[in-house]
């Protein structure tokens, strides 16, 4: 019986549709993809930014410093992405009483709407708070030592974080870093809330007009999953990159490319994202 | 690949005098220094003075302060009571008119520990620059200068340490007493007052020891002052010009080596040297 609804259901699928849409997809829907590629990106890079400050901040000898910091993670670790994002579309300006967020901004012949302003400052600011965790953890994560011969030599604390310590730490956080991106790439829906035309809201909107669910979901998750399939290559380029200069590559165990992928997945420990566990 | 790295940057804000000036009168000058961790006395009263190319062994059992006295010579340690002067300027301090004692900034701490070598027990090497760029790094970028000046030095003095050959590579493709080595020529790149060595080979295994002794013997014999925190006996009694002894926290003799080995005048000495054969 249930086999023959089954069968049923999936006869009703308009397959040339959901074919249509993954193969042959028209201009909104490719502006809409855009937007949801560079929304990511711009959100993950001030991310980092913000993290790697705020990390900064959470390591200073000053108090009230290192407050700001505990503040900053808690508050937006504490709430849901989505009332942030309302918060920065619908709240921040009658907050300050002025267009902190403007209406539209013009770059170079390209105009970007307000709301795509407010949500990727909002999932930027979301971010920072997981990534100062993640830059926390990987700073901490290098020896004492290491800042000890660099201040013993004479360089300033600062230098010597610069110079020494963050490159060691970059290691540790490309890692979760590039979770985080992934994660970004599929949070990034939410903006549509506000009204942002991306991915998800252009099946959305079709969905709407043909009540047809089904196809136009699963078209566009075809479409997530070969965004964040793109990105775990490039990930894990990245990484084997890293690994090069590393204490991995003792003298003459150069790995190429796909040596080191197929050693890799022979090992038990992968890099886990601590913070989201 | 360094994904902090620009090598464009400019030198540092303070560009300092490379070689220390010469001064009359010793080139360490630690007067009662006092030291404590909580509630754990560690140096009660020391005073040590090193004449210019002289090489003093400080020698003791473990626990007696010894490590804490060297990391106090260049601040690694701040000291509770008492002063240090490297090269006839106060460490870590700077003095009022009216004779008080200022604590100094970060970049001012760091400018008067350029001319203090420190060789670490456990190295310290900066494990994502390779030999080469270890011995560089403090001189471009704390002392601002140009790279190919730098490099030409760095390759002289690593080809002194025995390592001509090792410039390109990582310390982690390195033994223990080759990265011990790189680390004497990091710390002689700046051209360093004196050198303080922190038990340089207690990390190291008993063949490469002697290279590592070996370095060290021919540096004293360039006339390089030297303070070296040590257990190699072999070491002080041929090396040194003087022997410390310490025991909880304070010096019990000070003495020539051949005097201090064969005729020990404390009876703490006595019981130390006898428990070594």
């Amino acid at each position: 019986m249930s086999l023959h609804l089954t069968f049923t259901n999936l006869a009703s699928v308009d397959w040339s549709l959901l074919l249509h849409r993954i193969f042959s997809p028209e201009a909104p829907f490719l502006r809409a993809l855009w937007t949801t590629v560079y929304i990511s990106v711009i959100a993950q890079a001030l991310g980092v930014v913000l993290g790697t400050t705020s990390a900064l901040a959470g390591l200073s000898r000053r108090r009230a410093v290192r407050l700001i910091n505990q503040i900053y993670v808690l508050v937006i670790r504490g709430t849901p992405v989505i009332v942030q994002i309302f918060f920065m579309y619908f709240g921040v300006n009658l907050l300050f009483g002025f267009n902190v967020i403007p209406n539209e901004i013009s770059l170079v012949g390209l105009v970007v709407p307000g709301a795509v302003i407010a949500g990727t400052l909002a999932l930027a600011i979301n971010e920072g708070a997981y990534m100062s965790e993640i830059v926390r953890a990987g700073i901490e994560s290098v020896d004492e030592g290491q800042l000890e011969s660099a201040r013993a030599i004479g360089m300033p604390r600062r230098l010597a974080m610069r110079r020494i310590v963050l490159p060691q730490a970059a290691r540790n956080i490309i890692p979760p870093l590039g979770n985080e991106f992934n994660n970004m790439i599929k949070t990034s829906s939410l903006v549509s809330f506000i009204g942002v035309y991306e991915l998800f809201q252009d099946a959305a909107v079709h969905y709407s007009a043909t009540f047809k669910p089904v196809e136009y979901f699963a078209a566009v998750s075809v479409w997530y999953l070969l965004l964040t399939t793109i990105w775990s290559a490039i990930q894990s380029y990245i990484e084997w990159r890293l690994s090069i200069s590393d204490k991995t590559r003792r003298a003459g165990a150069y790995q190429s490319f796909s040596e080191w992928r197929a050693r890799r997945k022979n090992e038990t420990v992968l890099p886990v994202d601590q913070v989201h566990a | 690949m360094n994904l902090l790295d620009r090598r464009s940057r400019k030198g540092p804000k303070v560009k300092g005098e490379t070689a220390p000036r010469a001064i009359a009168g010793p080139v360490v000058e630690a007067l009662d220094i006092w030291k404590s961790f909580g509630s754990t006395a560690v140096l009660c009263g020391v005073s040590l003075s090193v004449d210019s190319g002289q090489v003093v062994c400080v020698i003791g059992p473990s626990g007696s302060g010894k490590t804490t006295l060297l990391r106090c010579l260049n601040h690694l340690e701040t000291v509770d009571k008492g002063s240090v002067r490297v090269n006839g300027e106060l460490v870590g301090y700077h003095e009022r008119a009216s004779g008080q004692l200022v604590s100094d900034s970060e970049s001012e701490t760091a400018r008067k520990r350029r001319h203090i070598g420190f060789v670490f027990q456990r190295f310290n090497l900066w494990p994502h620059l390779t030999a080469l760029r270890n011995v560089i790094e403090a001189p471009v970028h704390v002392l601002g200068r140009p790279v190919a000046e730098a490099e030409a030095e760095a390759r002289a003095l690593l080809e002194r340490v025995g390592l001509g050959d090792k410039c390109g590579n990582y310390p982690a493709t390195l033994s223990g007493g080759q990265q011990q080595r790189v680390a004497i020529a990091r710390a002689l790149a700046m051209r360093p007052a004196v050198m303080l060595f922190d038990e340089a080979t207690s990390a190291l295994d008993p063949e490469t020891v002697g290279e590592v002794l070996k370095v060290m013997r021919e540096l004293a014999e360039s006339g390089m002052t030297m303070v070296c925190v040590t257990h190699e006996m072999g070491f002080a009694r041929e090396v040194a010009d003087r022997v410390v002894m310490v025991d909880e926290g304070r010096i019990v003799e000070d003495a020539d080596p051949r005097q201090f080995f064969e005729r020990p005048a404390s009876e703490r000495s006595r019981r130390f040297l006898s428990a070594l054969h």
